[in-house]
């Protein structure tokens, strides 16, 4: 992985000057991805094989939606612990209400909701109590994990036919497949894209990172921005736990436990900074697929451990994190 | 009565004393001690020694905070002691000798304050925003922790080291003396000493405080130093109780709830004034909280959500939007906002011991 300092100094020796700074992170997620692409190609057969890209794609079409709405908070210079919890209360609300007999289209709208109303409440919280965003969606936290443990203790199996005909809907060219959850996931990340870069809503997103008192004093609606940034996240969370529901066909109130870390952990990789105002929906993306690719490489690997995955995540963090502070010291 | 309302340990308490009423009706002996084989027993001495550990990684959090730090890594931290000491009391031959105890607690304490150096030179000497550098070590702390068991519940049985989680001394539960003392000696030297207004000068303005001769960069330093080697005492303390060093589980989200701690203490998460009997309170308050899910026989599925309940209503009533209100409806001459003298957080600290 160290490699990669050097791989992406030279890279940016090469490219013109005329290269804004801004994509200089997202560009070393993009050489840390191609690395271990090649790594991994290099050492084990089959590994660059569209099977196993697709896979990819399939196993953490949830994680990307959620570095979706995490990146939209982060920007703003918010955090939001819950999203795993919401992820897992939003399963859960699926499964145990489609068991119940109802047709998914009044259930997936209901489970997604519900983690827009817990989004915004969330926001509330944060812009009205100006309670801290850490502790208000760490209380946000505990409750929908609570509130999953209320409806269903138990991990509940998803029969209903309609719902697990959409779930298997694979579309099959030569020998990529993209299932429902990837093309769900592949939307939500083209709309955050369109969102944050060409409307007012996503230039206000950023502006509120950038400086709150300068957003405010410039008229701009940073109450509703930021209660909507949340919104989002909440949603998008909703929408994930929708997406693992699909894909595990099940609903259990102990998904996702730290699956915010990985959330978290994604949208840094992929060059967002945590104090807000510069980050790439796309860049969360790659992060996203970083992560992946730790987790297939170490399967490829089969004589390393699983704790492993987390060593190399907290590394990478690291050398990611160090080069972010090294870029902006640059800059000042 | 104004005053009271105004003291910054009147929500904190107030929700203590609820609990415990609470608990005192549905159970009328909840608050009995009796004393049994020269032990004292009953509720309260064993809210004293489940609060230990959290009391302890919330000690080091609040240090923390009061520099405008946050550390994520407490967690990962408690399962790396607690790993380090089972294994190396597992491996040596006679893990009943107090050598051996004694090796494996000072490897551990040692590693656990390594681990905080770590954490603390990322943060003030490469200035990486305290959130992402220990949650690195947050995320890699547990590899590490199942590295050294090797992905297993380290086991062993050693009588000197189980003294230390479930042992009596003087009749009280030998953690809670340690986290208690540890705690009380903390409080003297920060608050005796103009340790924890440089602190509080830190977390207030770390460029102001640098050019007053405040050495900030030590200082946050320290304290990340400090949060390590507390979080490594705790993770002893834990694993004795058990006796066994679970990589996944042991100290899992001790770092919500000591953060929640420190909070419900009235310690604000952007830094500069802290508050350690606001931190004790807190830690009690959330150990009997625990206690009372169990009490009132609420069922343990249910246990978080009554957790983000209290939560999300001691958040609230904190706010400074609620505190306005309260503000100016019992017309406070003075904003509650307004910095208390440092000396007054100790004369309450006798009280609350």
């Amino acid at each position: 992985m160290t490699t990669s300092a050097p791989a992406r100094a030279s890279r940016a020796l090469k490219i013109p000057t005329r290269l804004d700074r801004r994509y200089l992170p997202v560009l070393g997620t993009f050489v840390v991805l191609a690395l271990m692409l090649i790594l991994g190609g290099s050492r084990y057969e089959n590994f660059l094989s569209p099977a196993v890209v697709s896979n990819l794609f399939i196993n953490n079409a949830h994680l990307i939606v959620l570095a979706v709405g995490m990146t939209f908070v982060i920007l703003t210079g918010g955090i939001d612990l819950s999203v795993g919890s919401v992820l897992a209360l939003s399963t859960v609300v699926t499964a145990t209400l489609l068991q119940a007999g109802l047709p998914p289209a009044v259930v997936i709208p209901l489970a997604v909701g519900a983690g827009t109303v817990i989004g915004l409440a969330h926001g509330v919280m944060v812009h009205y109590f100006q309670v801290q965003p850490f502790v208000a969606t760490l209380a946000g936290m505990f409750f929908a994990r609570g509130l999953c443990f209320v409806i269903a203790p138990e991990s509940i199996a998803i029969d209903n036919a309609s719902f697990v005909g959409l779930a298997s809907w694979v579309q099959i060219f030569g020998g990529w497949r993209m299932s429902s959850g990837v093309l769900i996931a592949l939307v939500v990340v083209g709309a955050g894209f369109l969102v944050l870069h060409f409307t007012r809503f996503g230039r206000t997103v950023y502006a509120i990172g950038g400086g709150e008192q300068s957003a405010l004093l410039m008229g701009l609606p940073v109450a509703r921005t930021k209660v909507l940034a949340y919104v989002v996240s909440g949603t998008c969370a909703g929408l994930g736990g929708l997406l693992f529901a699909m894909y595990s066909r099940s609903g259990y109130s102990l998904t996702g436990v730290a699956m915010e870390l990985d959330a978290i952990a994604a949208v840094v990789i992929g060059g967002t900074l945590l104090t807000g105002g510069t980050g790439f929906v796309l860049g969360s993306v790659l992060g996203v697929l970083v992560l992946g690719l730790i987790q297939t490489i170490i399967t490829f690997e089969g004589t390393l451990s699983s704790w492993w995955t987390k060593i190399v995540i907290g590394v990478l963090l690291l050398i990611f994190v160090v080069l972010q502070r090294a870029l902006s010291l640059r800059k000042t | 009565m104004t005053k009271l309302l105004r003291h910054h340990l009147f929500w904190p308490v107030a929700a203590l004393v609820v609990l415990l009423v609470a608990n005192t009706v549905a159970r009328p002996s909840f608050l009995a001690i009796t004393v049994r084989d020269g032990h004292l027993f009953g509720a309260p001495i064993d809210i004293l020694r489940t609060t230990a550990p959290l009391l302890l990684v919330a000690l080091g959090m609040t240090l923390v905070i009061a520099t405008r730090g946050i550390d994520l890594s407490v967690g990962a931290v408690v399962a790396v002691s607690g790993a380090v000491a089972l294994s190396h009391l597992a491996s040596s031959p006679n893990p009943d000798s107090p050598v051996t105890v004694l090796t494996a607690v000072g490897l551990a304490l040692a590693l656990c304050l390594v681990l905080g150096v770590w954490n603390g030179f990322l943060v003030s000497v490469l200035g990486i925003q305290p959130i992402i550098a220990t949650l690195i070590l947050m995320t890699a702390g547990r590899g590490v922790a199942m590295l050294i068991t090797g992905g297993m519940i380290t086991t062993v049985n050693s009588g000197p080291f189980k003294t230390l989680g479930s042992g009596f001394w003087l009749g009280l539960p030998v953690a809670a003396v340690i986290a208690f003392g540890v705690f009380a000696v903390v409080a003297f030297v920060v608050r005796r000493t103009a340790l924890g207004m440089l602190l509080e000068a830190t977390g207030i303005n770390p460029a102001a405080s640098r050019l007053s001769g405040v050495r900030s960069k030590t200082l946050t330093w320290t304290v990340y130093t400090a949060s390590g080697l507390f979080a490594g005492l705790a993770g002893l303390l834990i694993s004795a109780d058990t006796m066994a060093a679970d990589a996944n589980n042991a100290g899992l989200f001790i770092e919500l709830d000591a953060i929640l701690a420190v909070v419900i203490g009235g310690t604000a998460l952007s830094g500069g004034k802290f508050n350690l009997s606001g931190t004790l309170v807190g830690a009690l308050v959330i150990a009997t909280l625990e206690r009372t899910v169990t009490v009132l026989g609420i069922s343990p599925l249910v246990t978080p959500l009554f957790m983000a309940l209290v939560v999300i209503v001691v958040t609230l009533l904190q706010s400074p939007r609620m505190r306005e209100r309260l503000a100016s409806a019992t017309r406070r001459p003075t904003p509650p906002s307004e910095p208390q003298p440092a000396a007054r957080p100790d004369s309450t600290e006798v009280k609350a011991r």
